[in-house]
């Protein structure tokens, strides 16, 4: 290590960058090819069973990106996933497997439609009201991560199992407030909150058809990449993840790093959720549990819980759903069709995780370059 | 009132013993998997193939108890897949477990659209409260073998990690790698077989579900079961014993939802209904934080470090 | 009216997403137009439940010539359901969009039946308002109470002591419904009868289904009926508990040889038959298409051994006398607060029953 870092000083500035692209080309080309590995081994499924891969895959292109309409479906579906896929990569840098993602997306979604309910009977403009539900959806999502992480760090209680638990209770609350107090006399068969109104409804971004989630959760995504590898708290909490007990030698707020990657997750989520209500139902009730905090699970960890990463991640997840609709309909197949090739994918690309540093054509030649 | 708190008393023990069998068995199977050092998230997958090949094997067989052996192998396979890729250099064991439990559950789903309508034959149970004369303690007494076969199971497996080789070796290879590697054991096959061992315990709780209680095959049979009996295990503190009566603790508050509105007792169902998981949360908090806990946490496990 | 420049906008829409498929301005107006139906369900498609019901009944249209019949499954109530229709019209040409699912209705059938006006939207739930919602959506729904009720007599009259339990899952008006119709017909033949409910929160939960039968058996009941998704497991616990069963969305006879009374079934068919009847003769289909027995949108379950020769007798009366229109809530009616809840006879298709949130006085449960 010492050695490599002194060489460093005298390596000419063109060799560093050679190794930087190295590592670069390594991080697309196993990713890539594990990809298509899958794809292949999932074809021969489809051959055993009978179905016609060239024409399931044709599919995949038609229904994810063969047309503008799919682009913007597949990007509309990817919207939420961005959001709960930060929402665990976040913790998970610092070593916390949460996947409380769904609860918090639910419940930050029910606060910003309860919030909304006077403000919108009281008159306040849009421009005030929604800053108003974004802000209580992502204090609301963050509070209930954060407090898991709290749970964490104050009492030792395991997050993995806090925060499933927590998002069971997280659902009975909303239903409890849903179809109770909170209930809209009018929404008889389906019980939900009072509709904030076509007047407050976030529309889509201009000259699509996708919403303004999608736009947040890539600048998000984006914030959150620069504050977990270019400062110093995120070198905070990468190290904490790394090694906690050498970072709490170093005298780091162990705890307090914990918490506030914990809110941070709770915030994206409790975003996903508000942006469900204000774009989506226009209201809080049932339909928020749509699984949307489970796939961002699957979507961080195939983005190495990489923010950056979870947007292509998200897009891919929301292609595969988009073109799920059309291979059930032209080829007659279930949908759990895209779970079979989700899990496949998903098991070959953590298999191709042991390739990183095999191949030659990656590394730096050790000694030739280094002088 | 003393009848309604009976009533609802008798319940939670019925409750106890139907519910809890699939929660036993996948959380013994974790137990085993994380007492050698290696946790797999991915026991859903297992329950979920578990149960819908049982079912399948059962109404093409007739015979229930081939299905549920055919069910422990189908989570064998998951298990030993899971064992196998993370005995790879690099790879996270936590991300491979939920890879599992969403191909396990997309095979499950798509092979078993054909078996949702049709009827197979169910696992019988042992009537053990015949003699009570009250009807319904009787069927809360009435208990499928598997019931049994889990308890032996718990008590077994915690007698061998004390008392046999093959134990001390389980639990050497999850406390310290370096040392059973310094023993002369292969870390990795006491992993991997540890694993698929555990996948075929959880393979078996499937079956438990789809041949006898709630009994059918569909896809919302499961509905997070696995993933809340993996949970178990931690609160469980990794012992046997100590996971049987948490599965029958689970159970008994699943039964307070329903046996509440049965007597009367009916507002606020939603948070009757989510008991099992507010009692466990309050449970953790109250117990959590002791030396205990952290000092039975296998030492090589990565939700630990 | 607007009609011409609702047109060219669509034109307008369809071109620009680069896909001619659905450029026949006139919908269904001319009778050779072939039809591509698309229907979403919101479980799986053999749930042997509610969406089973909707395939099979959708089946029987794939041999009509000139039909096609796409599906989807598992299409959950969020923009998803506006996006798997959206991708039936614009990848697959669908001009007649079926949405089985209560949910979808509202915002999604209505937005997109706004931004897609030459295709005709369907949905299974009585909400289409023909004063504020688009022209080219419409509701189609059977109301199953009269078959539940139906149940009510025949359970009345084949339960011994007339304690039947009901097995519920959300306290919602289509269901309540259900639980005080089943009490009205067992009323109408047992005046002592009462109907105990549980409600288990979600519509498909087989563990918390399973229990709550048995919670009922264990209180005494001595025929379990209900409304969930997929009634297998309700009727298989409740006829191994030993007590009589009847039924709800499809047949579950062959489930429960002994106790097996009878069930309450819808006939989407009927419905369906009735579109592509009109979309052949080259016509729109009704925007708003509700009924029961009067217009054979229903069906009991063939009695099974569950039933007595009495219950027969009185369940065939009460079937002729709902064919004839017989309102099911006839006041006086109390609910089980005490209030009054039903001050005359209301006709079977009454919207004032559409927004019902009680349970009537005889009903154990509450919908809190």
């Amino acid at each position: 290590m010492t050695v490599q870092a002194a060489d460093n000083a005298v390596v000419p500035v063109e060799k560093t960058g050679n190794l930087q692209f190295l590592r670069f080309a390594e991080s697309i080309a196993i990713p890539v090819g594990a990809i298509i590995a899958s794809a292949l081994l999932f074809a021969v499924f489809l051959l055993l069973i009978g179905k016609d891969p060239i024409q399931f895959y044709a599919l995949v292109w038609t229904g994810g990106f063969g047309s503008s309409f799919s682009i913007q479906n597949s990007l509309q579906r990817a919207a939420p996933l961005i959001l709960t896929g930060l929402a665990f990569a976040i913790p998970a840098r610092i070593g916390l497997t949460m996947i409380g993602g769904e609860g918090a997306l639910v419940l930050g979604g029910f606060a910003s439609a309860a919030i909304a309910i006077p403000l919108v009977s009281g008159g306040v403009p849009p421009l005030v009201t929604l800053p108003v539900m974004a802000a209580t959806g992502i204090i609301t999502g963050g509070l209930w991560v954060g407090f898991t992480g709290w749970l964490k760090y104050a009492r030792g209680v395991n997050e993995t199992i806090a925060s499933l638990l927590m998002s069971y209770i997280a659902i009975a609350i909303m239903n409890f407030f849903v179809e109770g107090a909170l209930r809209d006399p009018a929404s008889a068969n389906k019980p939900s909150t009072m509709p904030i109104g076509d007047a407050y409804r976030i529309g889509s971004i201009p000259g699509t058809d996708v919403h303004w989630g999608l736009a947040a959760g890539i600048v998000l995504a984006i914030v959150l990449w620069v504050l977990m590898s270019r400062t110093t708290f995120g070198f905070a909490a990468r190290m904490t993840g790394g090694n906690l007990r050498a970072a709490r030698a170093q005298g780091l707020p162990v705890g307090w790093l914990m918490v506030i990657c914990c809110m941070i997750a709770g915030g994206c989520a409790g975003l996903a959720g508000f942006f469900e209500v204000a774009v989506i139902h226009g209201q809080a009730n049932a339909s928020l549990v749509a699984g949307y905090g489970f796939t961002g699970i699957l979507v961080a960890f195939l983005a190495r819980q990489n923010p950056i990463a979870v947007i292509p991640v998200a897009i891919l997840f929301g292609a595969l759903a988009a073109a799920g609709g059309v291979i059930q309909r032209r080829m007659d197949m279930p949908d759990a069709t895209i779970l079979v090739l989700q899990g496949m994918l998903f098991v070959v690309l953590l298999v191709s995780d042991t390739l990183y540093g095999r191949f030659k054509i990656f590394q730096v030649k050790a000694t030739g370059d280094r002088t | 009132m003393d009848n309604a708190v009976l009533t609802v008393l008798i319940a939670m023990l019925g409750g106890a013993i139907r519910v809890s069998t699939p929660f036993m068995f996948v959380a013994l199977g974790e137990t085993l998997t994380e007492k050698s050092g290696r946790i797999n998230l991915g026991l859903e997958g297992n329950l979920v193939l578990g149960a819908m090949v049982a079912y399948a094997t059962s109404y093409l067989t007739g015979s229930p108890w081939l299905g549920v052996l055919a069910a422990g192998m189908s989570g064998l396979f998951l298990g030993a897949l899971h064992g196998y890729i993370c005995k790879l250099p690099k790879v996270n064991d936590i991300a491979v477990g939920i890879a599992m439990m969403s191909f396990g559950t997309g095979l499950a789903f798509f092979f078993g659209k054909p078996f949702i309508q049709p009827q197979a034959p169910k696992l019988d149970s042992i009537p053990l409260g015949d003699w009570t004369g009250n009807p319904a303690l009787a069927q809360a007494l009435q208990v499928n073998p598997l019931f049994f076969v889990g308890i032996f199971l718990a008590v077994a497996m915690s007698w061998a990690f004390r008392n046999t080789k093959w134990g001390l070796i389980v639990r050497m290879t999850g406390d310290s790698a370096a040392s059973a590697k310094a023993m002369g054991v292969s870390v990795d096959l006491v992993r991997f077989l540890a694993t698929a061992a555990g996948g075929f315990l959880a393979g078996i709780g499937g079956a438990f579900l789809s041949l006898y209680y709630p009994g059918i095959w569909n896809q919302g049979l499961s509905s997070g079961q696995g993933l809340m009996a993996v949970a178990l295990v931690i609160f469980a503190r990794w012992d046997p014993i100590r996971a049987i009566f948490a599965a029958l603790f689970f159970g008994a508050a699943g039964a307070i939802g329903p046996a509440l509105q049965a007597v009367g007792i009916t507002s606020g169902y939603y948070f009757f209904n989510a008991a099992p998981y507010i009692l466990t949360l309050v449970i953790m908090i109250i117990s959590a934080g002791s030396k205990a806990s952290a000092r039975d946490a296998p030492g090589e496990l990565s939700i630990t470090k | 009216m607007t009609f011409s420049s609702i047109s060219r906008r669509s034109l307008l829409r369809v071109g620009a997403a680069g896909l001619a498929a659905t450029a026949l301005p006139f919908g269904f107006a001319r009778a050779q137009t072939n039809v591509v139906l698309g229907i979403v369900y919101v479980g799986p498609k053999d749930d042997f439940g509610w969406n089973q019901a909707h395939a099979v009944s959708v089946a029987s249209l794939k041999a009509v010539s000139g039909i096609t019949v796409v599906e989807e499954e598992n299409v959950p109530e969020t923009d998803a359901v506006s996006k798997s229709m959206e991708s039936m019209i614009n990848l697959d040409g669908a001009n007649l969009i079926l949405a089985t699912s209560f949910g979808y209705y509202s915002p999604f059938v209505v937005e997109l039946a706004k931004k897609y006006p030459d295709v005709t939207f369907r949905h299974a739930a009585p909400l289409w308002n023909k004063d504020a919602d688009p022209q080219n959506a419409g509701s189609y729904f059977p109301y199953l109470n009269q078959a539940h009720y139906v149940n009510g007599v025949a359970a009345g009259l084949s339960s011994p002591t007339g304690k039947i339990g009901f097995v519920a899952a959300k306290p919602i008006p289509s269901v309540l419904s259900n639980i005080n119709s089943v009490l009205l017909g067992a009323r109408s033949v047992n005046p002592n009868a009462t109907v105990q409910v549980i409600f288990t929160g979600e519509w498909s939960l087989p563990v918390r289904e399973a229990e709550a039968t048995n919670a009922l058996v264990d209180a005494g009941c001595d025929v379990i009926t209900c409304h969930v998704d997929s009634p297998k497991v309700v009727i298989e616990t409740a006829e191994g508990r030993g007590v009589k069963t009847c039924g709800h969305n499809a047949s579950q006879a062959p489930l429960a040889p002994k106790g097996f009374i009878t069930g309450a079934e819808y006939k989407w068919e009927t419905i369906y038959k009735t579109y592509a009847d009109a979309i052949a003769a080259g016509q729109t289909p009704p925007n708003f298409l509700v009924g029961g027995y009067n217009n054979d949108m229903l069906r009991n379950t063939p009695y099974g051994a569950g039933a007595t020769p009495e219950a027969i007798k009185a369940a065939d009366a009460a079937i002729e006398a709902l064919k004839g229109g017989a309102p099911i809530y006839k006041g006086m009616l109390k609910d089980n607060a005490g209030n009054v809840v039903v001050d005359k006879d209301y006709d079977n298709y009454d919207p004032y029953l559409d927004g019902m949130n009680w349970l009537l006085e005889g009903v154990q449960g509450s919908i809190t």
